[in-house]
């Protein structure tokens, strides 16, 4: 797994850093190292997409914690009813899907990990590219297993499960307006959803090889990117469930 | 161009300062037993920034004039900055932003901290597009359950609010559209919205608070001069904002007890 | 076959390639600045319209005829909106940023082209679609910029709050979409794209600002995302997030047991970052051209960098400020105006060090530093307005009074733009090859620098009076009626004011067609964009990658051959 390229002492000519010099040289800089910052090797381009990955998984989290705190405030928020002029709570707790929602988290568990098997396995076709020709070197046993279609497969499962899952909320009486409790599983478990809806639309860009033209590499980087944000969909979704399941 | 630059930026500092000092359009006379120690805190917060202002205002034209480039060929001074003059400069900004907050806190507690006294005067204030109603609790010092359902902003009065006449409590109940209050005794506040978010502001009572719909909202202040004082809505609540104002009478007790009598009477003869 | 899927050297052919749907931060960012020149001018147009309402209400104008008080309302948040979305997140931050941030650390271009393209066309539509509120039936919204519900949450609350709230919402939500993808692209840019030597503590000040100014958009616009979602569910699903039970005109809503502080919560958590997002990229552009004009090293570079970085944490935690009157514990008053306090210490700290940056220069008074001295005149006038509003037992006179948009228009309307002004004049020879009029430049300064001091320091005695704001008319609370001859006074100053911006406007169209040739270095500045060509060329740096072996603020450095030192200079300048 690529790691940040360690800095590199480079001989930088002593010059004012506000220290008025009593500091030696400063060490490295941007990517010491690397022959050109704009246009970087493969491993520079997967660093920089999960630096990427990293820093976009953040306001995806914000949003997550944004609805969080609107729970938790709604449930315990007393509401004035005017007519006893008394403070209420009103909060409603629903009858959750659970059976449902727990069949779509193993669904959802295993999709993690076949697109952990999908990643490593384009890792490896890159990384044993150039020794194809060469007699005698395997790219593994399942170097034709179809990780990635698995992948898609269960993950679009896994949504047409969550929407069952909505069927059966809607049979027992809980719709979006039916109350502040209901209007949350809605609002968390679709919002999740829309995400993973992208997921499953940035593996079918890595897929589709015919189509697109993509060299190894690059359908590498989307398959590695993707599969780290899977996996975040796939905790996010863990915590969706249990912040419904206990705390309602 | 470097000394054009010192004199507006000095003029602009000075004729605004002037204005401030000179009180121009100011703070109405306050008329509540707040008023003094808001002021005073108004007035330190004055001083102390005011010096801030015009110290930084008159220092940055100062430097662009005496340190213009004028064709002399010498460099600028080559300093990298000042450690020993950054600490200085930002414990005495912490020492004096703190500091000025810490002051006016125990006003804040006094005013906000503690619920109203025993026998302060109780006035529901309810906020609705576009106008105040206010209600008094009556002999019997409850207020009656009012019902979303019978709100009727038309009739006015005990409709507007949407009083239920089955309540016994709200038999009492007196509904105006001023509000008035007995002198140099505390009174309380209760305030509702019925749509929107509204804002009670009484200026001369340095007085103001959101009036937000789903909470009844208990404040308290304590008028100490006689007079009329307009009551003016301080939270954007729809078209009809700007016209969402009130009166507020502030009266002898005895004009108060006369004024809540004289109701009772009318409901007497409506029952 | 790695070049052209990761946007490399080759520069694109076509019209639309190049310029449309361009892939070089460097049209882009000029894409988001000439769409932030538009915004800007509505926005104007909308506060003149305000400003002659507001004196005489029964007017009837051309082509618009009466404006009634909905009608100011929304011109009164479509102004706002606009204003703060469209000209002050997007110009210093998308426009200038974009253009200069990897010039600066020298890379040839945003660690996401592709990425970065399409953040411009998403602010693109999103700005369509607030402009669109005007057009819909019902008008644009009249609830604020900042959107309190229940009023934004029920359609029958008011004209403008139904089809024109909507669109407002959704035009946001593309907004906080778009920002979210610049953010990314400004940090991982600055994290991994830096040229050998450019270390952190060598950036430039205005690189430092817009790394920061990212991180706060990365964590703010997720919250306002999710209060929007939140409303639009509120209006079009019934849900109550926001709106208690309770009736408008008689009529009940069908919400219960929602909680408008909810709203004001989320809201000002992203608000107050916004603000700060802002004003930094503004900062960083005043401390380089002070720098760059005095002839000096910025005074304090670390505490510069230390002062932002405070300043941005500290952003989040003083939201409540906005919501002393609101019906929020007393208690947490007081902790957020505490925090409000703290917050005022990183920003004096700034001030002090311009000031001492300016101590012992070599001031050299052309346009760009024009603005930049004015930038830290209306920001102190700005600032120093905040510590009163910082005090609870003070903001009960003062909350929602003029006194309020004093402080936020000294210091986003006024500074904030004086350091897109800046920037503006500093680098427009480096992005057009040409200089702008200096003469016309400094009328302009004039006519903005005593203008906008005459239209809002008079703001603070309204609200001292106790004038409350958005108000559409003056003509019913009795005890404005003193208060109209200065009320009068601002309106006839914006009228100047405003006239004044027609200069900038045509210097700056006129200088790109036939201001006089630049050369690539016109201010003897030190940072890395002064050494390549002008304009650059499309990789930045005309295929070679720079080493930096400097500081940013090499001036009047002693012994040097010239006052000058540039960060890419491999002559080695001894120091003291």
């Amino acid at each position: 797994m690529a790691t940040l390229s360690p800095t590199i002492p480079a001989q930088v000519p002593a010059t004012s850093r506000g220290d008025r010099g009593n500091r030696p040289p400063i060490a490295g800089g941007g990517d010491g190292g690397r022959p050109d910052p704009g246009l970087p090797d493969y491993s520079g381009r997967l660093r920089r997409a999960r630096l990427g990955l990293g820093i976009a998984l953040t306001p995806i989290l914000m949003l997550f914690v944004s609805f969080t705190s609107a729970y938790v405030v709604r449930q315990g928020l007393p509401t004035l009813d005017p007519t006893t002029n008394q403070v209420v709570h009103d909060w409603l707790p629903v009858q959750l899907p659970t059976a449902l929602f727990l069949i779509n988290t193993v669904v959802l568990l295993a999709s993690s990990v076949t697109v952990e098997f999908a990643r490593r396995q384009f890792a490896r076709k890159v990384a044993l590219e150039p020794l194809q020709s060469i007699p005698g070197v395997s790219l593994g046993a399942d170097k034709d297993f179809p990780w990635l279609g698995v992948t898609i497969v269960l993950g679009i499962g896994f949504l047409t499960g969550q929407w069952l899952a909505w069927r059966e909320l809607r049979a027992s009486g809980f719709f979006v307006a039916t109350g502040p409790s209901s209007s949350f599983v809605y609002l968390l478990t679709g919002t999740h959803a829309v995400h993973l809806l992208g997921g499953v639309l940035a593996l079918l860009v890595a897929g589709s090889t015919v189509v697109l033209h993509r060299s190894l590499v690059s359908r590498r980087i989307v398959v590695d990117v993707t599969a780290w944000y899977w996996h975040f969909m796939a905790l996010l979704w863990i915590y969706i469930l249990a912040l419904l399941e206990l705390a309602h | 161009m470097g000394f054009v630059l010192l004199a507006v930026i000095w003029l602009i500092t000075l004729i605004s300062t002037y204005f401030f000092i000179a009180k121009t359009w100011w703070l109405p006379a306050g008329a509540s037993a707040a008023a003094a120690s808001i002021d005073h805190q108004f007035a330190v917060t004055f001083v102390l920034m005011g010096v801030i202002f015009v110290a930084a205002q008159m220092a940055l034209g100062y430097l662009v004039w005496r340190y213009r480039a004028n064709g002399s060929t010498g460099r600028a001074s080559y300093s990298h900055g000042n450690t020993k003059l950054e600490i200085i400069w930002t414990t005495l900004t912490i020492i004096l932003f703190v500091g000025l907050n810490l002051i006016g806190s125990p006003i804040w507690a006094a005013e906000r901290f503690r619920p109203a006294v025993g026998d302060a005067t109780r006035v529901e204030v309810t906020g609705m597009q576009f106008a105040w109603y206010f209600r008094y609790p009556g002999p019997d010092g409850k207020f009656g359950t009012t019902r979303p359902e019978l709100v009727d902003p038309s009739s006015g009065g005990e409709a507007a609010l949407g009083l239920d006449p089955k309540d016994p409590a709200s038999k009492d109940d007196i509904v105006t559209g001023i509000m008035e209050v007995p002198v140099n005794r505390e009174v309380e506040v209760i305030l509702r919205a019925h749509d929107v978010i509204h804002s009670f502001f009484v200026p001369a009572m340095r007085f103001k608070q959101d009036a937000v719909p789903g909470l009844a909202i208990h404040m308290h202040f304590t008028p100490t001069d006689v007079g009329s004082y307009e009551i003016a809505c301080a939270e954007l609540c729809g078209l009809g904002h700007y016209k969402m104002h009130g009166i507020l009478k502030v009266v002898s007790q005895s004009e108060f007890d006369e004024w809540i009598a004289a109701h009772e009477a009318d409901k007497q003869q409506q029952q | 076959m790695v070049a052209q899927e990761f946007h490399g050297h080759a520069a694109p052919q076509g019209f639309i390639r190049k310029y449309v749907f361009s892939l070089d931060h460097k049209v882009i960012g000029m894409q988001y600045y000439f769409l932030a020149l538009t915004a800007v001018f509505v926005g104007m147009f909308l506060s003149l319209l305000m400003r002659i309402h507001l004196i005489w209400p029964s007017a009837s104008l051309p082509l618009i005829g009466e404006i009634k008080p909905e009608t100011y309302l929304s011109l009164l948040t479509m102004h706002g909106t606009i204003m703060v979305f469209f000209v002050l997140t997007t110009a210093p931050q998308s426009g200038f940023g974009n253009y200069f941030l990897p010039i600066q650390i020298g890379a040839p271009d945003m660690a996401f082209p592709v990425l970065n393209m399409l953040s411009f066309w998403t602010t693109f539509v999103a700005y369509l679609v607030m402009l669109s509120a005007f057009f819909v039936v019902g008008g644009a919204p009249l609830h604020g910029w900042t959107g309190y519900a229940p009023l934004s949450a029920l359609p029958s609350s008011g004209p403008g709050e139904g089809l024109g709230a909507d669109l407002w919402i959704i035009s946001i939500a593309l907004f906080c979409i778009a920002s979210l993808m610049g953010a990314l692209n400004f940090i991982t840019t600055t994290l991994d794209m830096r040229a050998k030597g450019m270390t952190l503590m060598r950036m430039p000040l205005t690189c430092w600002s817009w790394f920061i100014t990212a991180i706060l958009g990365l964590l703010a616009f997720g919250v306002l995302l999710s209060a929007g979602i939140l409303l639009l569910m509120d209006r079009n699903f019934g849900t109550s997030f926001f709106v208690p039970l309770g009736t408008v005109n008689g009529q009940l809503t069908g919400h219960k047991g929602g909680s408008p502080l909810l709203w004001q919560h989320l809201f000002w958590f992203f608000g107050h970052p916004e603000v700060y997002i802002a004003i930094l990229p503004g900062m960083g552009v005043a401390s380089q051209v002070l720098s760059t004009f005095s002839r000096k090293p910025i005074f304090g570079y670390k505490a510069m960098v230390y002062a932002m970085l405070a300043i941005g944490l500290l952003g989040f935690m003083v939201w409540g400020h906005h919501m002393f009157m609101s019906g929020m514990s007393p208690y947490s008053a007081f902790a957020f105006s505490v925090m409000t306090m703290a917050i005022g210490v990183p920003s004096a700290i700034k001030t002090f060090n311009w000031l001492g940056t300016l101590w012992g220069g070599r001031i050299r008074l052309s346009s760009p530093m024009l603005f930049a001295i004015g930038f830290v005149s209306l920001f102190v006038s700005g600032g120093i307005s905040g510590p009163f509003l910082a005090q609870p037992v003070l903001d009960i006179q003062l909350h929602d009074t003029y006194f309020v948009p004093a402080h936020f228009h000294l210091i986003m309307g006024v500074a904030a733009i004086f350091g897109i002004f800046a920037a503006t004049y500093y680098w427009f020879p480096k992005m057009f090859g040409r200089m702008m009029n200096e003469t016309l430049a400094c009328w302009h300064f004039w006519f903005s620098f005593i203008g906008t001091y005459a239209i809002f320091m008079p703001m603070h005695y309204l609200g001292m009076a106790g004038h409350p704001r958005r108000y559409s008319q003056l003509t019913e609370v009795s005890y404005l009626k003193p208060l109209m001859p200065l009320q009068k006074f601002i309106t006839y100053a914006a009228f100047v004011t405003i006239a004044g911006q027609l200069i900038f406007l045509w210097n700056l169209f006129s200088s790109m067609r036939s201001g006089k040739k630049a050369t690539d270095n016109p201010w003897e500045a030190t940072t890395l964009e002064w050494t390549t060509t002008t304009p650059p060329p499309h990789d930045n740096f005309g295929g070679h990658t720079p080493v930096v072996h400097h500081g940013p603020y090499e001036y009047g450095v002693p012994g040097a051959p010239r006052d000058y030192v540039m960060q890419n200079d491999p002559a080695t300048v001894a120091t003291h």
